[in-house]
């Protein structure tokens, strides 16, 4: 990879061509993009239950995909929309399980919490705090004993470090050297509880040390500096020396979900961080590096909009589940 | 002491009535903590614990981490040890991860060690479908903890029982796990005030009739009540039973009813295989009452999937009014 602290480029412009710049730029607007989308259809009673809004983290999310093929794996949490799309999902599909139809990723039966796209690598977000991590260090494994070559990255969240299955899973990851890395996106809360109150180390890399392995904090808003990280830990997975650690610290703009009072957060820290916006950030830095002028991202997120509000309508027209077939999937039809 | 006997009594919901006992207990028993994620300053996911903090401090509101087990683990060590801790699970699916410590350490221990010690906790579970959650969010595990010797299991289904069971629950030496549904807390109730208890181990007859006896637990009761109350304008009178108790079942009240009906419906929103209605027909075929029947045992119970996403298949995944009026109809006139 390109020495850029000389050049004083940012790692993100020296290792990627333009067209792939250009694309995590409208992947991130295509995420925050979506999630309005799925909050303003909430608030007008179009759809139920609950969902999780990544806003404010983008970066986060687009960034740790780089260094990702279609063969690549991710596990992700409830807080995965951003993720899903990062991993190449079709919003229209997206939103399409947010309305609970057939021709969503889960057939309408998973909604927000378990979008997957399974085709594309993603194996799904999850509605059990920290279910993912051992789950991506079982597709680790599949990688290594099949010889894939295939890394799985391992989204979670800071109040996942908690639970057992973290310490668990990073122990194995390590001593079977087995090709994951972990992302963990600290944004301060989980729900309520700041990181401050529920976790006993300053910085959650700190624990990397606990597993011998590699542990990194980075400015989760900064997509330079993810990209840098994860793909530093993919090559070291790649050539079979094992999994890493990498924290991301962002901020979620919005509630923790639909119900959220905020109560535990004052309105000038929310001010602070949507001053970091990721995305913003990115815009500015392909403008100073002459990779898009103003208007191109102003037509950009026109496009964007317009992939949105078609991505809805094709929600909306969708069919709506049998309740016949309710018990349908349970089992793996043997038959067919 | 009920509110029957002239007791002053405040109308109050389902979720008010169960801070009022929390708010007693903390009150009279310096013993007393809580513990459970964002019971804190957020007021709990479903807004139970509300301003208890504010009341009686973080010493004693306690915001765990995001770790089921080791704070399961925790209450039951603190409970053997002169604590009498009410541990709040943000959602009972998360009574799996908690399954080492709630069954082979709570519910064993006493015995194991001779009776040696006892294990005085409380734990809350927040339970059932119908909020659009999906399938990690929705279960109804009552049954499952309800096949452990060591525990007792309750449903509460009025406020004036949530408040009364969970003051008997910390009276109680032994672990007593109550499982509130969701869509209960907003329901209303005249509750007494002031301390009083509800038996933890009695069903109790909410209408009476000589049709059909429909023995309801958790939200069904109030399902089949509206059912029966249908069935009476067609002059079939049906007997409404809340179960209230899962573990011990209340055998005599359910074998009194149906030895005078002749005729037996089993109401649950778990899944219906080896569950609440395979118990109490087994009960009822293993006694004299079932000289009594008329006519088979009928069950409903949730469907054999997961709680999908889907509005439509949600309901369709557990049994709805229409489907006791028509089970409790073909029972009581004979038409099967
Ligand atoms: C095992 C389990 N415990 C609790 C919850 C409820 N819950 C859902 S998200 C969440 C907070 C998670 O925090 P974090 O891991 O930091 O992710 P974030 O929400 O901040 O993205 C909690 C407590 C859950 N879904 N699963
Ligand atoms: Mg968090």
């Amino acid at each position: 990879m390109p020495d850029t602290a000389q050049a004083n480029v940012p790692f993100a412009i020296a290792t990627y061509d333009p067209d792939r710049l250009r694309a995590a730029l409208r992947k991130m607007y295509l995420i925050r993009k979506f999630e309005e989308g799925a909050e303003d259809s909430y608030t007008r009673g179009l759809i139920h239950g609950t969902m999780h809004l990544s806003i404010g983290q983008e970066a986060s999310a687009v960034a740790s995909c780089m260094a990702l093929t279609d063969d690549d794996k991710i596990t992700s949490t409830h807080r995965g929309h951003g993720h899903c799309v990062a991993k190449g999902a079709d919003v229209a599909r997206m939103f399409a399980e947010f309305f609970g139809k057939e021709e969503g990723y889960c057939r309408g039966r998973g909604g927000s919490m378990h979008i997957a796209d399974v085709e594309k690598g993603n194996l799904g977000a999850n509605g059990i705090v920290g279910g993912g991590l051992p789950i991506a260090v079982g597709a680790a494994l599949s990688a290594k004993r099949l010889g894939t070559g295939a890394v799985t990255v391992c989204f979670f969240g800071d109040g996942a470090n908690n639970e057992g299955a973290f310490h668990e899973a990073l122990n194995m990851a390590a001593i079977w050297k087995l090709p994951v890395v972990f992302v963990c996106e600290n944004n301060k809360y989980g729900m309520s509880t700041s990181t401050e109150r529920s976790t006993a180390v300053a910085n959650i890399a700190d624990r990397a040390a606990a597993y011998a392995m590699p542990g990194v904090t980075v400015d989760g808003n900064d997509f330079s500096e993810v990209a840098e990280a994860v793909e530093t830990a993919v090559a070291r997975a790649r050539r079979g020396e094992g999994p890493s650690l990498i924290e991301n610290v962002t901020y979620r703009w919005r509630g923790h979900s639909k119900s959220d009072r905020n109560r535990y957060r004052t309105k000038d820290e929310i001010a602070g961080w949507v001053k970091k916006d990721p995305i913003a950030r990115m815009g500015a830095m392909l403008v100073t590096h002459g990779i898009m002028a103003e208007e191109d991202i102003a037509a950009m997120e026109t496009d964007v909009d317009d992939e949105i509000a078609e991505a809805i309508e094709f929600a909306r027209s969708g069919t709506d589940p049998d309740p016949a077939e309710v018990t349908r999937d349970v089992h793996t039809d043997r038959a067919a | 002491m009920n509110a029957a006997a002239g007791v002053r009594t405040r109308e109050m919901s389902y979720a008010e009535a169960i801070r009022d006992a929390m708010d007693i207990a903390l009150t009279e028993d310096e013993r007393v903590v809580l513990m459970g994620e964002d019971i804190g300053v957020y007021g709990g996911a479903f807004q139970v614990t509300g301003d208890l903090v504010e009341r009686h401090g973080p010493d004693r509101v306690i915001d765990t981490p995001i770790s089921e087990l080791g704070g399961a683990g925790v209450a039951v060590g603190a409970a053997m040890t002169g604590l009498r801790p009410i541990l709040e699970f943000q959602f009972s699916d998360f009574a799996t991860l908690a399954m080492e410590q709630i069954v082979n350490q709570a519910a064993k221990v006493r015995y194991m060690l001779g009776g040696a010690v006892s294990v005085p906790v409380v734990m809350r579970f927040p339970a059932g479908s119908g909020t659009g959650a999906a399938a990690q969010h929705s279960q109804s595990l009552e049954a499952w903890l309800g096949h452990v010797p060591g525990l007792k299991v309750v449903q509460p289904t009025t406020p004036e029982d949530a408040k009364g069971m969970l003051l008997a629950a910390l009276d109680d030496p032994d672990p007593v796990m109550i499982f509130e549904h969701k869509l209960l807390y907003k329901l209303k109730g005249q509750v007494p005030e002031g301390r009083y208890t509800t038996p933890l181990d009695k069903a109790v007859v909410r209408r009476a009739g000589d049709a059909v006896t429909v023995v309801a637990s958790g939200i069904m009761v109030h399902k089949a009540l509206e059912a029966a109350g249908q069935l009476a304008e067609d002059g079939i009178e049906a007997e409404v039973i809340d179960l209230r108790s899962v573990r011990p079942i209340d055998r005599e009240t359910i074998l009194e009813s149906v030895r005078k009906t002749g005729r037996l419906l089993c109401v649950y929103e778990a899944v219906k295989t080896l569950g609440i209605g395979a118990e109490i027909s087994a009960m009822v075929a293993e006694s004299d009452a079932f000289d009594f029947l008329d006519a088979p045992i009928v069950r409903l119970g949730g469907a054999e999937c997961p709680i999908p996403y889907n509005p439509d298949l949600e309901k369709a995944a557990v049994p709805q009014i229409a489907d006791i009026l028509d089970a409790a109809r073909a029972l009581a006139t004979g038409r099967r």
